[in-house]
């Protein structure tokens, strides 16, 4: 995979308020990219950079290796669908999705084709004469998608772009938007503050806060291997414990020391130590690791939510087994089950 | 909430004595002759033949071209006024704003009455003129000063009318056209010019409608031989004493504006439409008299 | 917006050239009022003798007093009327509503000069003498509408079930509405009010046909006065441009210094 965007050392102040605080960041070709993190974290003002609608105040950003600071947003081989969609009311869908092409002066003719092709790939044929103001919000959100598209971008930037739908119509539009991606092959950067929105599409996901980006990685080292306690806790459930890293690959918590898979920390550095509810089994008082009372529980569906009281803290426990509120349990886990990660973070 | 319904009552009666009676009151005279009792009615259209003599069809073309004049100028200076206060910071349009509305708070007659201590042969402009060594000119009672007297005191409710659909237009869309490829020039013409299409036509209503009418500034401006469709209102209600005449002028005169409303409505096909999309409220018709 | 540099003298220069237009005649109009001869176009030394003759000048002084009692009553008048027919509007189904308003608004949609002389027939009609109370039913029928403009929205974006809430805890209809909705749209109440008030103070056409007996507003007497040019009048004017630019400065600062500026990052 080629190297198609690099971001170097991205600053952005507003009125001397720091919001993006030295960002590195490649994106490769084709890959489904998602910028994670809580709202007010920067991933919108880097998003708009990218875009052309914000200038940095320090860094570069270099597209194909080509510095694009001063490029303006039309002259961008880049388009993005907006928030609120951004659709022209004025303009009926067809209108819509050939104002890109009408803009580079394409014959009516070839804008036909191309635009019959994206109503296709977006499953809205026979909607050419619509009104915009008329359709529904998932509509207008493939009319969005399709009037970027169309212009054959090398990377469409969505922007929070399923934050109006609803519950359903945003699970169908996500296995859509990959389906889209894979379909045209291009790069996808998302923006999301939904942790389960960006496991489920992306390719890689780059968990920012506060203006710095705390991980990057695919879904499953990010859910598995949380750099820090930030992404640990923003991403999934965890049960986040501080400890001494004793030696390598041991682990003091809870008055106990236990035998882990992690090493290259210093000794008797102070870390912070992520275990997943769904990795915590229920078991005998006399087999388990640690030793508590269920204090409350809570059935989810699929499984259950069991708090245990330990001597000195709460656990989270998912499992699919009950057990009721007062019977003394022991918690067991295994060695690979305990994440240990240094108390900095490593970006 | 019957209770609360009941409330509308004595406004619906007020409506019918001040509002629905005078109207047809001015129907009723267009369509009688003077007698000299009150009570006696002789139904007559000679009160409208009267008027379609080349006389007064020509002081209704004069006042049609000049309020056709005003409007256009209003647009055209008005508009990039409008685009540029609504570009502006925030804080730098709730004052430019300010500015542009105290002015339309200050009695309409005194303003106007100051154009001619600017306009006259020996006033403001003329001495700038001299002093920078130009010959004077005669502007005081021309189409020209008419008009000028009505650009000044009827632009304010089109650059307001236009400055509100500008301002609340969605800054995404504008951000959604860069990013398409559509240059500064470009957005303009297919985005932002179509879209505040209402404001313009607002504008319109608010900037032809007294300009058509208006009688004091012809008068001030004019000097008191120019007769404007006001004009001719006031002196057959006034001097002339001629109520039926003068009613039945009226009547003309709402019927063509109501003409030229509906017309330049026609003009934008999509207003009902795109009015979904910006919302541009009635910002600027509370504004609306002289 | 990244490399889109315009011009920034343009907007300046356009944005200036317009305001010195508009503010131009009233400077003019001010510097005059201190003018030491009558003339309005050569100046002749600084004076305040228009002052002095203004509060001298029992014409003048009684087209303030005419223009401030007709302004004050009728406001007060077309803001009761208007806020009582707007409540029971919005209470009203739409058929009702849509018709009333249709016809409310038709002084506003008219010219005004077709408006003024509907009233002066409906005066003479009735034979009722023009002089000031003509004048001040007049202006109550011209405000009223505007009251209703300004006040509709505000109850519309009000619950619709607050009223019913207040009764079902016991209040009768009338308290509800002076207790809970009265209250909820004072702010509507206040603009239309001084909608009225502005709208009536400066009114010329409809006063300038309705009146009669030698009644006169400020209006009115310029209009009157146009052919004797007379210094007092932009004495006048200046005294209430500057009681105007003063009440507007307060009013849009106050709120401008309370809001604090926002900074939108995300």
């Amino acid at each position: 995979m080629r190297k198609l965007i690099q971001f170097k050392n991205v600053v952005k102040d507003f009125d001397g308020q720091l919001v993006l605080k030295g960002i590195n960041l490649e994106i490769m070709e084709n890959e489904f990219v998602t910028l994670l993190g809580p709202s007010g974290c920067g991933k919108t003002t880097l998003l708009r950079i990218l875009g052309g609608f914000i200038e940095q105040s320090e860094g570069q950003v270099f597209f194909d290796d080509i510095e694009i600071s001063k490029v303006p947003p039309y002259k961008r081989e880049i388009n993005t669908v907006f928030q609120r969609y951004a659709l022209f009311p004025h303009m009926d869908v067809f209108d819509n999705i050939a104002f890109g092409l009408r803009i580079k002066k394409t014959s009516e003719n070839i804008i036909k084709q191309k635009v019959t092709k994206m109503l296709k790939l977006v499953d809205l044929d026979g909607y050419e004469n619509r009104a915009v103001t008329l359709l529904s919000g998932g509509q207008q959100q493939r009319v969005a998608i399709a009037r970027a598209l169309v212009n054959e971008p090398m990377v469409l930037l969505l922007d929070e772009p399923l934050g109006a739908l609803d519950l359903k119509l945003r699970k169908e539009m996500q296995l859509e938007l990959k389906k889209i991606q894979k379909e045209v092959g291009i790069t996808f950067i998302y923006v999301t503050h939904d942790q389960e929105e960006a496991l489920t599409m992306s390719d890689k996901i780059v968990v920012i806060n506060e203006g710095e980006i705390q991980q990057i990685g695919t879904p499953t080292d990010i859910y598995n291997e949380p750099e820090n306690r930030f992404v640990a806790d923003f991403i999934g459930e965890s049960n986040i414990i501080e400890g001494i890293m004793i030696d390598d690959y041991r682990v003091f918590f809870d008055g106990v020391e236990f035998e882990c898979v992690d090493y290259g920390f210093e000794d008797n550095e102070e870390v912070d130590i992520v275990i997943r509810p769904e990795d915590l089994d229920i078991v005998e008082p006399k087999h388990g690791k640690l030793v508590g009372n269920v204090i409350s529980t809570l059935f989810k569906g699929v499984h259950f939510e069991i708090v245990v009281q330990t001597a000195n803290r709460k656990f989270i426990v998912h499992t699919t087994d009950n057990s009721p509120i007062g019977t003394q349990v022991g918690l067991h886990f295994f060695k690979e089950d305990i994440h240990v990660m240094s108390k900095m973070g490593t970006y | 909430m019957k209770a609360f319904r009941n409330l509308v009552k004595p406004y619906l009666f007020w409506m019918g004595v001040f509002i629905v009676i005078p109207m047809l009151l001015i129907i009723l005279y267009a369509f009688t002759r003077q007698g000299n009792d009150v009570m006696t009615f002789t139904f007559t259209f000679d009160n409208f033949i009267k008027f379609f003599d080349p006389i007064f069809l020509k002081v209704l073309g004069k006042s049609l071209q000049i309020a056709f004049v005003t409007t256009l100028v209003s647009i055209i200076l008005g508009y990039p006024v409008a685009y540029y206060v609504a570009n502006t910071k925030e804080k730098t349009q709730t004052l430019l704003i300010l500015l542009i509305t105290i002015p339309m708070w200050i009695n309409m007659l005194v303003r106007t009455y100051s154009w001619i201590s600017i306009l006259s042969d020996n006033g403001f402009l003329n001495s700038i003129l001299k002093a920078i060594g130009l010959s004077p000119v005669s502007l005081m009672y021309t189409d020209f000063a008419v008009t000028l007297g009505m650009v000044y005191n009827f632009m304010p409710f089109m650059i307001l009318s236009i400055y509100t659909v500008l301002a609340k237009m969605d800054k995404a869309l504008i951000a959604a056209s860069y990013d398409l490829g559509a240059n500064r020039l470009q957005t303009f013409l297919r985005i932002v010019l179509p879209l505040s299409v209402p404001g313009i036509i607002a504008g319109i209503t608010l900037v032809f409608l007294p300009a058509v009418s208006t009688f004091v500034i012809p008068k001030f401006l004019g000097g008191g031989n120019y007769m404007l469709i006001g004009n001719l209102i006031e002196n057959q209600f006034i001097t002339v004493g001629e109520w039926n005449f003068g009613s039945a002028i009226s009547l003309i005169m709402a019927m063509v504006i109501m003409g030229s409303m509906l017309l330049t409505r026609r003009l934008d096909r999509n207003v009902e439409e795109s009015d979904k999309g910006v919302n541009h409220g009635n910002g600027g018709v509370m504004y609306g008299r002289q | 917006m990244v490399g889109s540099k315009p011009a920034k003298w343009l907007p300046f220069f356009l944005i200036g050239s317009t305001l010195l237009f508009f503010y131009l005649p009233i400077l003019i109009m001010m510097v005059f009022s201190f003018n030491g001869s009558r003339s309005l176009t050569n100046w002749a030394g600084f004076s305040t003798q228009w002052y002095t003759q203004l509060f001298n000048s029992r014409d003048m002084m009684a087209a303030v007093m005419t223009t401030v009692s007709i302004a004050l009553i009728s406001t007060v008048i077309s803001t009761f009327v208007g806020t009582v027919t707007a409540i029971g509007l919005s209470k009203s189904n739409k058929v009702i509503k849509e018709t009333v308003l249709m016809i409310s608004n038709l002084p506003i949609l008219n010219p005004e000069i077709v408006t003024a002389i509907g009233l002066m027939l409906l005066f003479s009609a009735f034979a009722i003498r023009r002089g000031f109370a003509t004048m001040l039913l007049a202006h109550i029928a011209f405000s009223i509408p505007y009251v209703i403009l300004t006040i509709l929205p505000k109850l519309r974006t009000l619950d619709p079930n607050i009223a019913e809430a207040a009764m079902d805890l016991g209040a009768t209809p009338w308290q509800a509405l002076i207790k809970v909705i009265v209250p909820q749209i004072t702010p509507g109440i206040v603009a239309g009010a001084l909608i009225a008030f502005t709208m009536s103070f400066d009114d010329f056409v409809i006063s300038y046909f309705v009146t009669g007996n030698g009644v006169k507003n400020i209006s009115i007497l310029v209009y009157t006065m146009s052919k004797r040019i007379n210094p007092t009048i932009n004495a006048l004017s200046t005294i209430l441009v500057v009681i105007i630019t003063i009440a507007l400065v307060l009013v849009n600062a106050l709120p401008m210094l309370r809001k604090k500026e926002r900074i939108a990052i995300e």
